[in-house]
């Protein structure tokens, strides 16, 4: 459903995304690894419209996304919780949310989906009124997950979510990201933390200085020995 | 800052204050002793203050709201402010209304200068975020700052030429460049002793009530709008993040323009009421007052909505109390010296947050 094809994107002369091609179908969980500066958040920030691909094209269930405002691909189903999360320090977690569904109409669906981001993390509830900025960064993370939540996306896109986390939270994090995935999202997700990226995923794809090296189901990518020696830290 | 730095520094500025102050009409013995004498005139100069400071604080908004969103200090803010005291001179120059003219007709000419300022100095306002600053929107901060000047210029000029105009205004008078005459529609009848019938030895008249009444309406209006509204959540999140703006579906091109629309809108309310409340109008006047309010946005915390309300009272109160007691000739000298202390002791302004908390 989300397809990118030959995908260029710059940063001045800067050269981050060399012919990106990868698909995310229905219902998938798809992880994208790579080391630091391979162009993970540029993918993602490309896919949201939030910076222009110089050559190639975005489509979503076939509809071409690259000409697109960034405000309206939110509206055709896509939103991400981004790196460093973005949260509003100074709005209250329950406006944060409601800034998630902002380009919704249906009220009711916005009721349902609000419930259901509590009932996924019990621990934004308690904090309901509290200002974004004064929560910890795990709920921090939360609050980014659940705001993405709150607009129904098609395609969920999650950068590094156990990004700074303890241990015990990143088992949390990566639990809630299954349990999602049971429920029907569709999630396209950054990971460094490659071993359990590779773990829920049924496919990834192996990113390095913006292009794709490797690709396929994540039980082979996690038994490729570059893989294991480069990414899962094994010799 | 560490905290002997900041005691020496305190220190050095209360030396020079007892040995200069003086020169600057800060004479803290004659000070105290004028208001012992008289301390109804303390009153008085508050109440003053108050009505000032109200407009200020509606022209330190605008600063303060553009600011807040795109970190930009918009130059041309206190000219458009100026604009609006034109337009409203204009509208009551073709009613052809003066202080003799029956209560009906002014309260029209009024209400018609009013709708036709603000929606004058919103759109004026749009249009040089459009034409100005939106390309200059990921260009390095000295050329939209450079532009914002430039546009303060053209806005004067603006101003100057439209003073010029007498053949199609007569009410501009015939010089251009000269203060207008701005139609006393108001009248100044006493609040206390011929409406409430109070013996109160301080004056506190109709205009002074109507300044005060509006530029809290608009306050108000603004600041509930801000908090509970779709679009003013969308200002606040575009404030707080762009790009968390945009993900969150957030047209904040749109959101941008609305903002200056908003700052324009309450700084052509400004323009009317300060030529309603002054009775003059000149084309440097955007210059000056523009100075002073942005010396409120930055006391109370640039960016902070409440923070200029706040800054422009204390702004407008301490000009006052400068002009009684000091020297008014010395009033800039006092505003911009409390600037400096706010810069030195709390750079984020009274109300302001750090900028590092904002990331
Ligand atoms: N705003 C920017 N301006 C210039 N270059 C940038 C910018 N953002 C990223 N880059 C460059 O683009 C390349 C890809 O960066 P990107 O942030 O997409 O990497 P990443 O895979 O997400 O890395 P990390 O794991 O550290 O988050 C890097 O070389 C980076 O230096
Ligand atoms: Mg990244």
């Amino acid at each position: 459903m989300l397809e990118l094809k030959d995908v260029h994107t710059y940063y001045g002369n800067i050269h981050a995304l060399k012919g990106i091609s990868l698909t995310v179908d229905d219902g998938e969980i798809v992880t994208l690894i790579g080391s630091n500066g391979a162009g993970k958040t540029t993918t993602l920030r490309t896919i949201q419209g939030l910076i222009r691909p110089r050559h190639g094209t975005i489509t979503l269930n076939g509809e071409d996304l690259t000409k697109v405002p960034a405000h309206e691909i939110t509206s055709k189903g896509v939103s991400q919780s981004p790196e460093g999360r973005l949260i509003f320090p100074r709005m209250t977690v329950k406006e944060n949310l409601e800034m998630g569904a902002f380009a919704r109409k249906d009220k009711d669906g916005i009721k349902r989906d609000m419930e259901r981001v509590f009932t996924v993390f019990p621990r934004l509830k308690e904090r309901i009124s509290q200002k974004g900025g004064t929560l910890s960064g795990g709920e921090q993370q939360m609050l980014a997950m659940g705001r993405a939540l709150m607009a129904n996306p098609r395609v969920l896109l999650l950068d590094e979510p156990s990004m700074g986390l303890s241990p015990i939270l990143v088992e949390q994090i990566f639990k809630i990201i299954s349990e999602l995935h049971a429920q029907g999202t569709t999630i396209l997700l950054v990971e460094q933390n490659a071993r359990m990226a590779l773990s829920i995923a049924s496919r990834g794809y192996v990113l390095q200085t913006g292009e794709i090296r490797l690709q396929g189901p994540a039980a082979r990518l996690r038994d490729d020995e570059d893989v294991r020696k480069t990414y899962l830290g094994e010799h | 800052m560490r905290i002997g730095q900041r005691v020496l520094l305190a220190s050095v500025g209360i030396y020079l204050l007892l040995f200069f102050g003086p020169l600057a009409g800060f004479d803290l013995f004659r000070v105290i002793g004028e208001i012992a004498n008289k301390p109804s005139t303390l009153l008085q100069q508050l109440l003053i203050g108050l009505a000032n400071g109200s407009l200020l604080a509606l022209i330190a908004l605008g600063y303060t709201l553009v600011y807040g969103i795109i970190e930009l200090v918009n130059f041309a803010h206190g000219d458009v402010y100026m604009l609006g005291a034109f337009m409203s001179l204009t509208v009551i120059g073709a009613f052809n209304v003066d202080k003799g003219s029956s209560p009906a007709i002014k309260a029209t000419a009024i209400v018609v200068a009013f709708l036709s300022a603000v929606v004058f100095t919103a759109g004026v306002n749009a249009l040089i975020e459009r034409v100005a600053y939106r390309r200059l929107r990921n260009a390095p901060r000295l050329a939209v700052l450079i532009s914002a000047i430039g546009m303060s210029f053209i806005v004067q000029n603006v101003g100057l030429f439209w003073g010029s105009l007498r053949a199609f205004f007569p009410i501009m008078g015939v010089n251009s460049a000269a203060p207008k005459a701005f139609p006393d529609l108001i009248g100044r009848i006493d609040v206390f002793k011929d409406i409430l019938h109070i013996d109160v030895p301080i004056a506190f008249n109709t205009k002074d009530l109507l300044v005060i009444v509006m530029a809290s309406v608009l306050m108000i209006g603004l600041r509930l709008f801000v908090q509970y509204t779709k679009l003013g959540k969308a200002m606040r999140a575009t404030a707080e993040n762009r790009d968390a703006a945009k993900i969150m579906g957030i047209d904040v091109d749109r959101v941008i323009s609305f903002t200056f629309l908003l700052g324009g809108a309450l700084a052509g309310a400004a323009g009317l009421l300060v030529g309603l409340y002054n009775n003059t109008a000149v084309f440097t006047m955007g210059f000056t007052a523009g100075l002073r309010a942005f010396t409120a946005a930055v006391v109370g915390g640039i960016g902070n909505i409440t923070g200029a309300m706040l800054g422009g009272m204390l702004i407008g109160i301490l000009a006052a109390f400068s002009d009684q007691y000091f020297s008014s000739r010395w009033t800039n000298a006092w505003v911009f010296a409390v600037l400096v202390m706010v810069m030195v002791f709390r750079p984020t302004g009274l109300l302001g947050e750090s900028v590092g908390q904002k990331a």
